[in-house]
């Protein structure tokens, strides 16, 4: 378009009168076209599906059976249950107990360092003091910081303190989002109104209480984002856990696996557990993803809009 | 941005302080408190993990542990070398090889998954598509599968008897090796790209739904068609997440860790260094060289902070 802004505004209004109460945001559609573009979102699809398709079919079958039948189709012998309590069996049930460490690390490390990205994020913004914007550059830093440059010079650190190999050494740097206090601060400048602050505080109420009773309920939409964000970095962090934790009944899930894997090559039953047990892994990954999703569109993109 | 915020929290200054009453004091008092209370579980622990670490990095990678005796049993000093780590790490060719292998692999990777990513968000979003939400969850859904786990999926549709990919193009008579030494980095970018497409895709497609739906009505009344669209609104619009995406990606790149590290099992191709990660990561726990391995983790931190900054001035200079 070469049309100069004004132009385009204009045409804008005057489309909005000719009664497009219903803006049609789509680039433009045809029969063949809708053909088209829908069977190379569908070639895409298969795309992204077929590892799992794979792992699925694989978790049925013998160890023996994995190697000599084909990999897209089942084998005459469905070993599915025999497998899969296998998993759950091997090493006094050890698969299970890493379940619960990622549930562990996962869940309570997004959900405190959610309130506490979100109590930061809020102070930042609706408070006007000496160091406020030093701080905030020096938070934002830590977002451009890559994770495992941090996790070695970490390691020493704690093993110093004696936390190394405890569930501290994952759990605590999992409170610390900078990305979530960076979205917060944002949002509750966007969003949080100080009138509404300097209301609360006419009636009475403390500083604390403003904040859990006002600001907390308001930056629910941006806390959502951070949450899941936090929850997924977590679940899917390697470095971290495989550098602090020594003894294997304190890994997360993947942490498990990979030493499983690491055992095929020697010990080929390992085929089956790891295969059993990533499927175990995905099935609520999946189901969480696929729920979740639409959660994912609000604050994304905040940062980087304004 | 700033201005606005520093406006806003003025203006609630200025309105706490205006009510001359005793109580008042005692108010602002409480109002100078408060953000340090908010602030201070989320400072404290953000010193403990980032700001000491990186000071601890720093610090041990100008300083070097000599053990006095044969087996260091007369004791260990600790003396300042200034740069001799860096030079160390410099001076190690496997490392530099590794730095110059994630840079190949970034200059080819994030584009053609940012490129994906983009197709696909316009695609979505564009009318002819059927079922637009059933395929967004279906790209997404590899997000939420660990790296290691993806990897251990891919390795085993790589692997040689156990995967269907390789029997299949065997038969129509193509031979793949995925783990020989020129193939090895592409299966492994393939795993990043099926892992984070969806993930990318689903923020550019957040900024496209913000595109005001008089900009198309406007464009389709100049008679403007779908690739018009996409190339004179849609495109200039989404890049910001565009640049914003690429940026994360090129910091992801260079910390390229664990897919590698899994893959070693099956291809003699990855040695301990293949990526600089697997170097610092070598050097720290196979040599025990920690003064070292701190040298090469704040390089990796540099280059990343580096790459991060040249895109962001390159992207800027274009758009003014």
């Amino acid at each position: 378009m070469n049309q100069d802004p004004t132009t385009t505004r204009a045409i804008a209004l005057r489309g909005a009168k000719n009664g497009a109460v219903n803006p049609d945001r789509s680039a433009g559609r045809s029969r063949g076209s809708t053909i088209l573009v829908t069977s190379i979102l569908a070639l895409v699809a298969l795309y992204f599906l077929v590892p799992i398709y794979w792992v699925v079919i694989a978790a049925t079958k013998t160890s023996e059976d994995l190697f000599s039948t084909f990999g897209f189709w089942f084998a005459p012998t469905f070993a599915l249950w025999d497998n899969l309590g296998n998993v759950l069996t091997y090493d006094d049930g050890i698969f299970v107990r890493w379940f619960f460490n990622s549930v562990l690390y996962a869940g309570v490390g997004a959900v405190l360092a959610t309130y506490l990205a979100a109590a930061g994020g809020y102070a930042l913004a609706k408070y006007r003091f000496r160091g406020n914007n030093a701080i905030f550059a020096t938070v934002l830093g830590g977002v451009l910081v890559p994770g495992t440059a941090t996790a070695l010079p970490l390691f020493l650190l704690f093993s110093q303190m004696g936390l190394s190999n405890t569930y501290w050494s994952v759990l605590l740097p999992s409170l610390v989002s900078p990305f979530g206090l960076f979205l917060c601060r944002i949002y509750a400048q966007a969003t949080v109104d100080d009138a509404l602050l300097e209301a609360a505080r006419l009636d009475g109420a403390g500083e604390l209480r403003i904040f859990h009773g006002v600001g907390l309920r308001i930056l629910t939409p941006a806390l959502v984002t951070v949450f899941l964000f936090q929850l997924v970095g977590i679940w899917n962090n390697y470095f971290l856990p495989l550098i602090m934790l020594a003894d294997s009944s304190l890994y997360p899930v993947p942490l498990g696996l990979s030493n499983w894997l690491g055992q095929t090559t020697r010990l080929p039953e390992f085929y089956g557990y790891t295969t059993g047990g990533v499927l175990l892994s995905i099935i609520p990954l999946a189901i969480a993803m696929i729920v979740l999703q639409r959660f994912w569109r609000g604050g994304l993109t905040e940062g980087s809009v304004k | 941005m700033t201005d606005a915020r520093t406006d806003a929290s003025d203006t609630a200054r200025l309105r706490s302080q205006t009510p001359s009453t005793s109580r008042s004091a005692v108010r602002t008092g409480a109002v100078a408190r408060a953000p340090w209370i908010l602030l201070a579980p989320f400072l404290a622990l953000f010193v403990l993990t980032f700001i000491l670490p990186i000071l601890v990095a720093v610090g041990s990678s100008f300083m070097k542990v000599t053990r006095k005796g044969l087996f260091g049993e007369a004791g260990v000093t600790e003396s300042f070398v200034w740069f001799d780590n860096y030079a160390q790490a410099l001076g190690d060719g496997n490392f530099l090889a590794s730095i110059g292998r994630v840079l190949l692999f970034g200059v080819v990777q994030v584009p053609v998954m940012i490129v994906v990513a983009t197709v696909l968000a316009l695609l979505l979003e564009s009318a002819s598509a059927k079922w637009p939400g059933a395929f967004r969850a279906m790209y997404f859904m590899p997000y939420g599968v660990p790296g290691v786990i993806a990897t251990i999926l891919w390795a085993f549709l790589y692997v040689p008897g156990l995967s269907p990919i390789v029997d299949v193009a065997g038969l129509v008579g193509i031979e793949i090796d995925f783990f020989a030494p020129e193939t090895v980095l592409w299966s492994i970018a393939n795993i990043i790209t099926w892992t984070y497409v969806g993930y990318n895709m689903l923020i550019i497609i957040a900024q496209l739904k913000a595109i005001p739906g008089e900009l198309y009505e406007a464009a389709r009344t100049d008679g403007a068609g779908p690739w018009r669209i996409a190339f004179d609104i849609q495109l200039p619009l989404i890049a910001p997440a565009l640049v914003l995406t690429t940026v994360f990606s090129i910091i992801g790149t260079l910390q390229l860790f664990a897919e590698p590290q899994l893959l070693a099992t099956f291809s003699p191709a990855i040695d301990s260094q293949y990526t600089p990660n697997l170097s610092a990561f070598t050097t720290a726990f196979a040599y025990n060289d920690y003064n070292v391995a701190a040298a090469q983790a704040v390089l990796i931190a540099l280059v990343a902070f580096l790459l991060s900054f040249a895109f962001l001035r390159l992207t800027n200079r274009k758009n003014k």
